[in-house]
């Protein structure tokens, strides 16, 4: 067994390293293309949305390109002889190509699927079938073996995994007799390495992770992960949804096998997910959901498969969000995405800093706003998350309370929820002072002294 | 804001009859899983089928201030009562909460209860007010009360709640 290597240290991203965040007028300007934003709440208040960790808004070139699919194009996909369906076929394969080229992947490596928990369940049940009598025949028998989980096998996940990337693995090992083991946290809300080479270890046939966590923002040492399962031969799963909507994210500079997102976190539609992954894998999965589109040839007695990524994508596909979703991508690379992730660091860095200033306020998660991206979440002395927020949306500020589907960690941190702040590119230094002026009413509110 | 009401903040910070007490005929535990609030709460009868009184409610909660004073006020409200008087309560309590603002409640009927009517506009706080509401009718139907039977306001016969406020799990 090789000797504890050092840890690479996690930052935000390489390419965003330098880059200037966006200026208040372009965040004005750019606030113009996301009509919801001109909206009012409770009381006439102007709404503060600071809850995109959740969903984010769409800018109108999204809404646009999906109704324009709607009144142009539409047609099912893959099939039909009329002009419509070309049109439709064209413009869904194309919106495959401009979302590849958002995450430097070739097209043929991502696959179109309902949301990120889907494309993690694609995953998790091709490990699951891949165990069936005849289900990987034909497949190079090395490859075959990656997916096969037995007895004594391992599958290791973290303590910060959003429930998406967590209960398909628990279901998983329950399904196949594998070990579920997990990666613990810091105080500080890091993943604590400090028994890597112990949890990932030869056994481990799977190592799915978050690239940045949901509810503490920390962005995790992909390459150090990285590394160790390949040392140990494990195939790697990276939960994105917290970060391609936050930072440049290239596939093949991370090194990992699979990555799963969603479109509606990264100003696209509802209803569209990604899994992207590496060819020669995807070639050897066996399918997860089955019916038309994805067959090769069927009779009575059965029935062979097509290529990826036809192969995972089932049925009349969702044309129209996918068109979507490369409008989304489109918008995002206009903005840049290195400046877009020194925005999301200045509004880091500036909530920190406000709640720093405020002693009843305990963070979880990294102090550090280098270390931490997206999202920040925190717990007002005597006063419950769900009461928090309720005071702050009545001041017109819009956040997520509770566990934000990641519970363990809650345990993790001695608590049962939270209240998160989250950011998007149309979130301004504005609303960050709005969300701590809210806040000082809290106490005010439950006769909390302070 | 109207939705905290001065008693709701003063049980919150003071709930009643908080702990879990001995004896007990019936011990349910629920969460809300969309918080991960979560209520233990017991029940103790005396006396059997209509006349039969809630001689005590006990809890342990976990929860937000409308969550902890709803379970508070639910034990001033039922301690005393016979199971039919509890049961229009509840139903009580459940038509004004799930009325979005059309009904503030009858005080002669829910007495403090009223003090929630303002959750009612806020869809996404029901499910805090009815925790220990929920607990409380499972409670009593572990311990062998029909529930079935809980009336509406218009005296009709109405089920159990159709989505159920919490999930639980009976505990011994």
């Amino acid at each position: 067994m090789a000797a504890v290597t050092t840890t690479t240290r996690p930052t935000r991203s390489g390419s965003a390293e330098g880059a200037t965040a966006l200026t208040a007028p372009e965040v004005a300007r750019l606030r113009a293309d996301f009509p919801i934003l001109t909206r009012t709440v409770r009381g006439g208040r102007p709404l503060v949305y600071l809850d995109s960790g959740a969903t984010s808004h769409k800018p109108v070139r999204v809404l646009d390109a999906e109704r324009a699919f709607y009144e142009q194009h539409n047609a099912a996909v893959h099939r039909g002889a009329h002009l419509l369906a070309e049109e439709a076929t064209d413009a869904f394969e194309g919106a495959r190509e401009t979302v590849a080229r958002f995450i430097g992947a070739p097209a043929g490596e991502v696959v179109f699927t309902k949301n990120a928990t889907e494309s993690l369940n694609l995953v998790a049940y091709a490990f699951s079938n891949a165990g069936a009598p005849g289900a990987m025949t034909g497949v190079d028998p090395e490859v075959a073996e990656r997916f096969v989980l037995r007895p004594g096998d391992e599958i290791v996940v973290t303590e910060m995994e959003h429930h998406a990337n967590l209960v398909p693995w628990q279901e998983l090992a329950r399904r196949t007799g594998a070990t579920l083991r997990w990666l613990g946290l810091t105080d500080e809300g890091q993943l604590d390495l400090s028994d890597l080479h112990t949890v990932v270890n030869e056994r481990t046939k799977l190592l799915a992770f978050t690239h940045v966590s949901n509810v503490l923002g920390t962005v995790n040492p992909v390459t150090t992960l990285v590394e160790r399962a390949r040392e140990v031969g494990a195939l790697t799963v990276l939960d994105a949804c917290q970060s391609v909507p936050h930072l440049p994210v290239d596939v093949a500079g991370l090194g990992v096998n699979f990555l799963a997102f969603s479109g509606h976190k990264m100003l696209g539609p509802m209803g569209i997910g990604v899994l992207w992954g590496r060819a020669e894998l995807l070639a050897a999965m066996p399918p997860f959901l089955t019916g038309g589109s994805m067959i090769e040839v069927v009779r009575m007695e059965g029935s062979t498969y097509a290529a990826p990524p036809q192969r995972f994508e089932a049925g009349v596909p969702m044309a129209a969000q996918a068109v979507g979703l490369a409008a989304a991508c489109d918008y995002l690379t206009a903005l840049d995405m290195s400046r877009l992730a020194a925005h999301d660091h200045e509004l880091t860095a500036a909530l920190l800093a406000g709640l720093a200033d405020r002693p009843w306020v305990t963070v979880v998660g990294p102090t550090d706003a280098d270390d931490r991206l997206g999202a920040v979440s925190f717990v007002v002395k005597d006063v419950h998350p769900h009461d928090v927020g309720q005071v702050l949306d009545d001041s017109g500020v819009a956040v997520r309370v509770g566990h934000h589907c990641a519970w363990p960690l809650h345990r993790r941190f001695g608590l049962s929820s939270t209240t998160r702040a989250s950011f998007a590119p149309y979130t301004t230094l504005d609303e960050v002072d709005a969300l701590l002026a809210a806040l000082d009413r809290v106490p005010e509110v439950f006769e909390v002294s302070i | 804001m109207d939705l905290y009401q001065e008693l709701i903040l003063e049980h919150s910070k003071r709930p009643h009859h908080a702990g879990l007490r001995e004896p007990f005929d019936s011990q349910v535990e629920h969460v809300n899983p969309t918080c991960g609030d979560e209520v233990t709460l017991r029940v103790r009868l005396e006396g059997e089928g209509d006349t039969a009184t809630i001689r005590d409610v006990s809890y342990d909660a976990l929860g937000c201030s409308i969550s902890t004073a709803s379970t508070s006020v639910l034990t001033d409200e039922v301690i005393g009562r016979t199971v039919p008087e509890a049961l229009r309560v509840y139903a009580a309590m459940r038509t004004m909460l799930t009325s979005r603002g059309a009904d503030s409640g009858d005080e002669d009927v829910i007495g403090d209860g009223v003090a929630f009517a303002g959750v009612s506009k806020y869809t996404g706080r029901i499910k805090c007010a009815m925790l220990g509401w929920s607990a409380l009718t499972d409670a009593l139907a572990r311990a062998g009360v029909d529930i079935t039977a809980i009336p509406d306001q218009t005296g009709r016969e109405a089920g159990p709640t159709p989505e159920p406020a919490s999930t639980s799990r009976e505990t011994s």
